[in-house]
């Protein structure tokens, strides 16, 4: 399914100047600096502001285009705004059926019961909505958007608002409804660290224009991604988390790779871990006798000059994924490293996304 | 009773259904209106803004005169009714009831707009994405959520059009039964120097009006609390 959206808005100073399709599978993440209109654009997909002109098509839907406007609430979508926006004057079961009750029965795929489990709810039924925190308050938000089974979820920054104790409270849901669910998700962000846990898709905005959208490990590639604001380069690996082993270790695998990886009681399945660059180091024997557990097969496919007489090459592994890895210009000199060399890379620590 | 007599019990009758109709009729014109101007800025909508404010400041006199001019047999509404075969509205019940409307309506559009205000676009956004309609909005959000916006819009217009005297007696005169008010009959009774029975009603209003005020600041101080 695609989304087409093309909007030209002016208001005051500010231009938002957008014509683009986007492919509606899985995460795509609005990404920019505050005030960069990535608010605006999905205020426009929502139908919550009507520009003139503007065309918002999914899939087969005219949501509008030439005089053809359909009001918001007639858009199968969902929304969760950053800052809370339960009904205060219903408790949180009244919240959860709002949308429920006003979707048509053939319409139904979420049902209650099965929204109420998997995100936790059961126990917060019936509260007011004042006797709830921060991180529960958009728990119950993500359901009550959910329970009108939507064809697009809109995030809108959902985890801005929250504390870190909050954020983390809530991602794992956040994670576990975007992973697997059918419904598609759009989410506006200014963090990068939710972006590489939870986005398919970056679009990158800037002054109201979309600058390019790359899948998520395309954008992880570019040394100078704005996704790396703070920990320099990384690698985001894709693959399932199991269930511990005798000895209590987990691990992180894809079909040929395996990686042990601290889960404390993170839920098993499908998973990403989060490698920096400059966590990893390179050997091209295999360095046998050695406290680095984790030792991948992989194969540089690009080497670029970073800052500092850095050295960012990038490898493939053996599962053809791609792991960044940051060294002196004079190793990779020594040691030889250049497009085609194979190597061990030797990871010194690897961080489940959760 | 209360040693009122029959024209007393009259007015009040008659003030009471005033007072009634006014509100009902207003706070349907009110509540559009005030959510209009509430949704936005514009030239046009600080102009209806003042004009709605008008019988707050003009003294009841002009508007009464000029209600007077266009509603009286004569004027351009007036003399239309009458074309038609109806009654022009100068010394009738529609007439003082029309004027009333006009007159009370910024103590029905100013709490409305103020509750509006405070309630902001999120909680009718909200309310959209998961599928409700403008009525339904209205009914499951918004109303719920500015009740005390309501009900003091309600009181203030009932209240205020009781204590209405000048625009009536310039539009409406002092015809028993049809348009003779309380505050036109407490007039009248000073007029013709029955002090006693002008105090009876005067006391009445007094307390009626002390109640209401006292009632619509409890529930403000109440509904200031409630913020979305």
């Amino acid at each position: 399914m695609q989304l087409s959206i093309k909007v030209e808005w002016r208001r005051e100073q500010f231009l938002l100047k957008v014509a683009e399709q986007f492919e509606m599978t899985g995460v795509t993440a609005l990404f920019g600096r505050s005030g960069c209109g990535k608010t605006s654009l999905l205020r426009v997909i929502a139908g919550l502001d009507r520009v003139r002109g503007a065309e918002v098509v999914l899939g087969e839907s005219v949501w509008q285009q030439g005089s053809a406007f359909k009001p918001t609430e007639q858009r199968r979508l969902g929304l969760v705004f950053q800052e809370h926006s339960l009904l205060p004057h219903l408790d949180v079961t009244e919240n959860l059926l709002y949308g429920y009750k006003r979707t048509r029965p053939e319409h139904r795929r979420q049902h209650p019961e099965q929204v109420f489990s998997r995100l936790e709810l059961e126990p917060l039924l019936g509260r007011r909505i004042d006797q709830l925190s921060g991180g529960q308050r958009q728990r119950v938000s993500l359901g009550r958007a959910l329970l009108t089974s939507p064809d697009l979820l809109l995030l809108d920054e959902p985890l801005a608002a929250l504390d870190t104790q909050s954020k983390r409270d809530i991602l794992p849901f956040l994670l576990d409804v975007t992973r697997d669910s059918e419904v598609p998700v759009i989410l506006v962000t200014h963090s990068p660290d939710e972006v590489q846990r939870l986005a398919d898709r970056v679009v990158f905005m800037d002054q109201g224009r979309v600058i390019r959208t790359l899948a998520i490990e395309q954008a992880m590639a570019d040394p100078a991604s704005p996704l790396f604001a703070d920990e320099g380069p990384a690698s985001i690996l894709r693959g399932t988390l199991n269930e511990a082993d005798a000895s209590g270790l987990r691990t992180f695998t894809t079909d040929k790779i395996s990686l042990l990886v601290r889960a404390g009681s993170a839920r098993s399945g499908e998973a990403r871990v989060r490698v920096l660059a400059r966590d990893v180091s390179v050997a091209l024997d295999d360095p046998g006798r050695i406290s680095i557990r984790n030792q991948l097969r992989a194969t540089i496919v690009a080497s670029t000059p970073i800052a500092d007489q850095q050295q960012l090459l990038t490898a493939q592994l053996a599962d053809g994924q791609a792991l960044q890895i940051e060294v002196t210009a004079w190793s990779a000199e020594r040691l030889g490293l250049n497009v085609g060399t194979e190597i061990w890379a030797l990871v010194k620590s690897v961080a489940l996304m959760e | 009773m209360l040693g009122l007599s029959p024209e007393d019990w009259q007015a009040i009758e008659l003030t009471l259904r005033l007072c009634l109709y006014t509100t009902l009729i207003l706070l349907l014109l009110a509540t559009p209106i005030a959510w209009w101007l509430a949704s936005g800025r514009s030239w046009l909508r600080t102009l209806v803004q003042s004009v709605v404010a008008l019988p707050l400041v003009l003294p009841p006199t002009v508007l009464g005169f000029y209600l007077l001019i266009v509603l009286g047999p004569l004027g351009p509404i007036g003399a239309t009714l009458e074309q038609m075969g109806l009654n022009h509205l100068a010394f009738s019940f529609e007439g003082i009831l029309l004027a009333s409307v006009i007159y009370s309506m910024p103590f029905a559009v100013q709490p409305l707009h103020e509750a509006f205000s405070t309630l902001g676009r999120r909680p009718s956004e909200v309310a959209s994405s998961l599928g409700a309609g403008p009525i339904d909005r209205f009914f499951s959000v918004i109303l719920p959520l500015t009740r005390g916006g309501f009900i003091v819009a309600a009181t203030l217009t009932f209240a205020h059009t009781i204590g209405e005297f000048g625009v009536i007696l310039m539009l409406g005169g002092s015809i028993p039964g049809e348009t003779r008010v309380l505050s036109v009959l407490i007039y009248d009774h000073a007029e013709s120097m029955n002090y006693a029975a002008a105090h009876r009603l005067s006391a009445m209003l007094l307390i009626f009006a002390f109640v209401v005020l006292f009632v619509v600041y409890a529930f403000n101080r109440r509904f200031r609390t409630v913020r979305f």
